[in-house]
Parts: C-alpha cells; sequence; structure tokens
C-alpha cells in the first residue's frame, strides 16, 4: 500500500462555518505541512467555529495528533470553536485526553547574559562565597574533632580503615608511576642547566630538595585530588541524593563527625606516608637520569645523601598535612552541598577537584613564602 | 476493545525460570498476555514482580525458559532483532528513569531523535503534544528536579509513549503517589491505552489499581516460588483456590495467613 501525502486544505469559509479537510497518510517520513506554515492560511479564518474533517484520512500517528494538538490551542486562543468530525477512532479520545488539562504558563526565564557571568564583581563575589562556606565547614570539622578527642563523637574506627586503605594501597601504582617520571624530569631539567657548568653532579642536590620540599608532596596532592577527593563528593553527593544524609541526620548523628571525620582523618594519615614514598622514587627517577649522563649510582647516592637534610623532609611532611585537609574539605564539602540529581553529583565531583587543586597551589604558595621569610 | 481477532498472545512467557546465581526467585512460569490486555504481576515484597519485568524487558538473562514477542523469541534473537522490538516498548521505570540532566523536553526528543524519521520541527510539535497527553502542556522547559514526584512519573509516561508502543511497561507506577494523583494516573493508562491500543504490562500491589484497570494477571508466590494464580483478578479475588491470593487480594490480616498451609 502505497501512502498518499498528507495534506490539509480550508474549505467552505464563511460566516457560519470553516472546516479544515484533512486527507493523505499522517505518518513519519511523509513531512506534511507544519503548523507554523498553516497559521497564516487559519489567521483568514472568520467563523466562529472551524471544524477538522478527517473523513479522507488515511494512516496517522502522533504527528496528526501534535498537528491536531496545535490547531485546538490555537482556535482556543482566538476565541474560536474547534471540532472534529469524521476521525479515526482513538483520534477524539486522544485529543480530550490531550486537551482535559490547561497548558502551563512558564514563569520567563531570567535574562542573565554569559556576559553577566564574566563581571568581576559576581567573580569575587562567587569566590567570597566560597571561602566562606568552606572556612564555615572548616570549622565545623575543628568542633567534630575536639568531639573525638574527647570521645564523644560518632565516628567508626571501620570505616576510617576502609577509607585509609582506599587512600594508600589503591594509591600506590599511580603515585609509583608519577613520582618516578616527575623526579626523571627534575632531573632533566637540572641536566642541561648544570652541564653547562661541568656541575652535573649536583643534579642529585636539585632532584633531592625539589622533590622533598615541592615536586613530591605536590604531585601526590594533585594525584589525591582527583581520586580521593573527587570519590568523597561523589559518595557523599550520591548518599545526598539518596537522602542517606538526611537519614544519619534524624538518627541524631552529625554527619560531619559520622561522614567527613573518618574521611578527612584517613587522607591525614595517608597523605604523608603516601608523600614520603612519592620522594623516594622521585629521587630513584632522577638517578636514572643521572645515570644517562654518565654518573655511577655511588656518586649519586652520596651526593644525595649529603643534600638530604631533616628541615626539607620537614617542609615536605608539614605539607603533605595541610594538603590533606584541603583535600578533604574541599571533597567532602562539595559532595555534602551536593544536589539531589545524578547531574549534581557530577558537578559535585568536578567542584570538588577544581577547588582542591586551586586550595593545594594557593597553599602551597602561601607555605613556601612563609618558610622564605623564617629562612627554614 | 476487547474484539474477538484481539485475542491473540502478543507476549508469551513459557518455562521461565528467573535465579539470581543459585538462588531461584521463581521457576516455571507459563502465561500468555494478550494484545490489548492491562496485564498485571502482582504478589508480595520481594517475590520477584520486578525481576520478572526486567527478563521481559531483556535486561537480565533467563536461566531457563524463553519469553516471546507475537511468537519470536526474544532471547534468541539478534541485536539488532532485539532492537527493533524494544523500539515498540514503552517503559515507565519505578522512579521514573527520567535523565536528570536534560528537561522534559529533551527526555521524549530523545528516542524520537534517534529511531524515527520526523522533522526537527515535528518533533517540537509531538513533545508538545506527548506533554499535553499527561498533563504537563507547558513544561517543556523543565529539569525532572523541579517537578514534583506524581509529575515526573507523568513526565516518565510521557516518554514511554513517545514512540507509539505497542506495548507499554510499567514498574509500580503509583508507588509514592498520593490517592487521587494514583487514580488519576491509572485513568490516564487506561485512556492512553484505549486510543492507542497498545497492551500494557503493570508490575504493582496496590490493590485500588489492580481492580480498577486490569482485565487478566499473574500471582507470584513467596514460599512456593512459582505463579500460583492466573486470571481475571475480580475472579481471583471471589473464586481462586489458593487462600494466599484471596487473601492478598482482600487485605486480610496476616494473622488469617499463617492459619493457611
Amino acid at each position: 500500500m502505497s501512502l498518499r501525502p498528507p495534506q490539509c486544505s480550508l474549505l467552505g469559509n464563511d460566516q457560519h462555518a470553516a472546516s479544515l479537510v484533512l486527507t493523505g497518510d499522517w505518518v513519519q517520513g511523509q513531512n506534511p505541512e507544519s503548523f507554523g506554515a498553516f497559521r497564516g492560511e487559519l489567521a483568514g479564518v472568520h467563523s466562529g467555529s472551524l471544524t477538522a474533517d478527517g473523513d479522507q484520512l488515511g494512516t496517522w500517528d502522533s504527528v496528526l495528533m501534535a498537528f491536531l494538538l496545535q490547531c485546538h490551542d490555537y482556535c482556543k486562543i482566538q476565541g474560536i470553536i474547534f471540532e472534529t468530525r469524521n476521525m479515526p477512532q482513538g483520534v477524539d479520545k486522544l485529543l480530550a485526553v490531550a486537551t482535559a488539562v490547561e497548558p502551563h504558563d512558564p514563569p520567563a526565564e531570567e535574562g542573565a547574559s554569559w556576559l553577566s557571568a564574566l563581571s568581576p564583581a559576581r567573580i569575587l563575589h562567587t569566590v567570597w562565597e566560597d571561602i566562606r562556606g568552606s572556612l564555615a565547614f572548616t570549622g565545623e570539622v575543628s568542633i567534630a574533632l575536639a568531639r573525638l578527642v574527647r570521645g564523644k563523637a560518632n565516628t567508626r574506627l571501620t570505616d576510617f580503615l576502609k577509607f585509609c586503605f582506599q587512600a594508600g594501597p589503591d594509591a600506590f601504582a599511580i603515585i609509583s608511576l608519577t613520582s618516578v617520571l616527575v623526579g626523571m624530569i627534575l632531573g632533566y631539567l637540572g641536566a642541561v642547566q648544570l652541564s653547562q657548568f661541568g656541575a652535573e653532579i649536583y643534579v642529585a642536590d636539585l632532584v633531592v630538595i625539589g622533590m622533598l620540599r615541592e615536586m613530591g608532596v605536590l604531585m601526590t596532592a594533585v594525584v589525591m585530588a582527583g581520586r580521593t577527593g573527587a570519590a568523597y563528593a561523589a559518595q557523599l553527593g550520591t548518599m545526598q541524593t539518596n537522602e542517606e544524609i538526611d537519614a544519619i541526620t534524624t538518627m541524631g548523628i552529625s554527619p560531619v563527625e559520622f561522614l567527613v571525620v573518618p574521611r578527612m582523618l584517613a587522607l591525614i594519615i595517608i597523605m604523608p606516608l603516601l608523600t614520603i614514598y612519592a620522594d623516594l622514587l622521585g629521587i630513584v627517577g632522577g638517578g636514572i637520569v643521572a645515570g644517562g649522563m654518565g654518573i655511577s649510582p655511588v656518586q649519586y647516592i652520596t651526593q644525595a645523601q649529603a643534600a638530604l637534610t631533616f628541615t626539607d623532609i620537614f617542609v615536605g611532611l608539614l605539607k603533605a598535612l595541610v594538603f590533606a585537609v584541603l583535600i578533604a574539605v574541599a571533597g567532602c564539602r562539595a559532595g555534602i552541598n551536593s544536589g539531589r540529581s545524578s547531574a549534581a553529583v557530577g558537578q559535585a565531583a568536578t567542584n570538588a577537584v577544581v577547588t582542591a587543586i586551586v586550595y593545594l597551589i594557593v597553599a602551597d604558595a602561601a607555605v613556601n613564602i612563609v618558610f622564605q621569610q623564617l629562612s627554614i | 476493545m476487547t474484539e474477538p481477532n484481539e485475542q491473540a498472545a502478543h507476549i508469551e512467557v513459557r518455562d521461565l525460570t528467573m535465579a539470581y546465581g543459585s538462588a531461584v526467585i521463581q521457576r516455571d512460569l507459563n502465561f500468555n498476555i494478550n494484545s490489548g490486555d492491562i496485564f498485571v504481576i502482582m504478589g508480595g515484597s520481594g517475590c520477584g514482580k520486578s525481576t520478572l519485568l526486567k527478563h521481559m524487558l531483556g535486561l537480565i538473562q533467563p536461566n531457563h525458559g524463553d519469553i516471546l514477542y507475537n511468537g519470536t523469541s526474544f532471547f534468541q534473537a539478534s541485536d539488532s532483532e532485539q532492537g527493533l522490538m524494544r523500539q515498540g516498548w514503552g517503559i515507565s521505570y519505578q522512579s521514573g528513569g527520567l535523565f536528570s540532566a536534560m528537561t522534559l523536553a529533551e527526555n521524549i526528543t530523545l528516542p524520537l531523535e534517534l529511531y524515527t524519521r520526523y522533522t526537527t520541527a515535528e518533533i517540537t510539535d509531538i513533545v508538545a503534544y506527548k506533554l499535553a497527553l499527561v498533563g504537563l502542556g507547558g513544561y517543556q522547559s523543565y529539569y525532572p528536579s523541579q517537578i514534583s514526584g506524581g509529575m515526573q512519573k507523568r513526565a516518565a509516561l510521557a516518554r514511554a509513549i513517545a514512540l507509539d508502543p505497542q506495548i507499554l511497561f510499567f514498574d509500580e507506577p503509583s508507588a509514592g503517589l498520593d490517592p487521587i494523583s494514583s487514580r488519576l494516573l491509572d485513568e490516564l493508562i487506561v485512556q492512553i491505552k484505549e486510543s492507542m491500543g497498545a497492551t500494557v504490562v503493570i508490575v504493582t500491589h496496590e490493590l485500588a489499581s489492580i481492580f480498577a484497570i486490569a482485565n487478566n494477571s499473574v500471582y507470584l508466590d513467596n514460599n512456593s516460588h512459582t505463579m500460583i494464580a492466573y486470571g481475571n483478578p475480580a475472579d481471583l479475588r471471589d473464586n481462586s483456590e489458593q487462600p494466599v491470593v484471596r487473601q492478598f487480594l482482600t487485605r486480610a490480616a496476616a494473622a488469617d495467613r499463617k492459619d493457611t498451609p
């Protein structure tokens, strides 16, 4: 059976009645005239009623219904009575169901242009709100930690151990890879410069100091922000969606004590350990580069031992602690304040990583400036 | 709507055994769903109603047995044949299953863009029509999170009927709705089913819904792990030989249930 082209035409347009004759097959792929194009013709209707005649209709699907609904709505606005006649079975019923409820008139959208997102006042406001929120959250966590010290907090040891495992051993592979490579990068950087002075042996000093004070801990923190911080945001965000956080709150348990404290403590314990591990592997990575430049392993190790000071280790570990707190705050805050949809959970994870990395770099700079002034 | 020529089995469930690992959920399920039926899968909590639905949707492979649509086995069909069969289905999931990152209009546009040859302008009109059908005309630009639970269920129904399906599946359509919204949703299902001529399969244990709309049903028993009743729910309530089924359908107290074997 071949399909006939769908058409509609306005007939008998006089004072008393107008009729709309629909012919052909109104199914997908036939591309009937769209209502938008037909609207102009309808505007010429002068009578008080319009009857759609379906006597010559062939097959039909939703496209016919969509057209009839548009006609109905248009006539309603214009104050014309709209009726149907000789329609195939089902059409009238569907039209009745579709027109049973008044269409909702959505409120006008706020005309916010994308330029307004760039206004400095707005950006400053957002940043300020973010910092204030983080400080308030840190305050809540401090209170929870104080209660923990006094043995009053609802924090479970099993949770803490589970998060330690997730943050620590699970991260070994990726930390190993990044640290060795960063050590090698430091080695190459130094090698190019130092060989101009014939001072290649000082590559060991550069790698040791660079890894211990700066790169070891920073790279570990960046990996942990992406790995663990985002995971925390996603976990807590999903719990928010699932009303688990509401359940915890109504049980009289502080979500901060129950959910945030074990995660933060786990990071505080694990980050310094991972940092030491990263430092060691970074120095090994530097050694590989030094070996390529003709420095023997014994020379490298001796030189590295001489360069190693406890102050540098201390600076690295102190940074590890600060970064652990920042990652946990950024991740957990994004998760707990997440919206209740799957899109919001994704947004929370993104926020967690972005915020954490900004915090890390700002904090790193701040710590370096302070130590510079104190000559540590 | 019950002309004799419609009494062809649309869906046949044959010797179906469902299991998670070694735990058998239900075994030896055999029943037909005729064209134009409103068919209810009922049973107590945890008896495997939703699992049966997931089998019928092809989301879980059966342990044994088969499900036939218009005489064709779903599980022996190739991927592309399964895809074609699925295009004739409209599914409304228990918690809606609306894509939360998309507006209602985008939710309904997606299947239309994927599987039909409608033009963009037609799709816009059809989306407006589908939303009007479920009483959500004008809500095109809303996100699922911005509307109430009952409206989300109706929006999910609008998406389920986007492709004018031959079979409509509902998992607990009225769960979490107030009695009035739930009745309106029932009426909507019946009206849409009658005007589109679809077969409807519903998982529910809402008695009011069951008696109001269903003309056929199957009862899955939790203890014997198989179906123990099949037929019109009102008949089963009055005439079933199984006391458990009569109790289920009359909301008899749990104490009575213990007296029966």
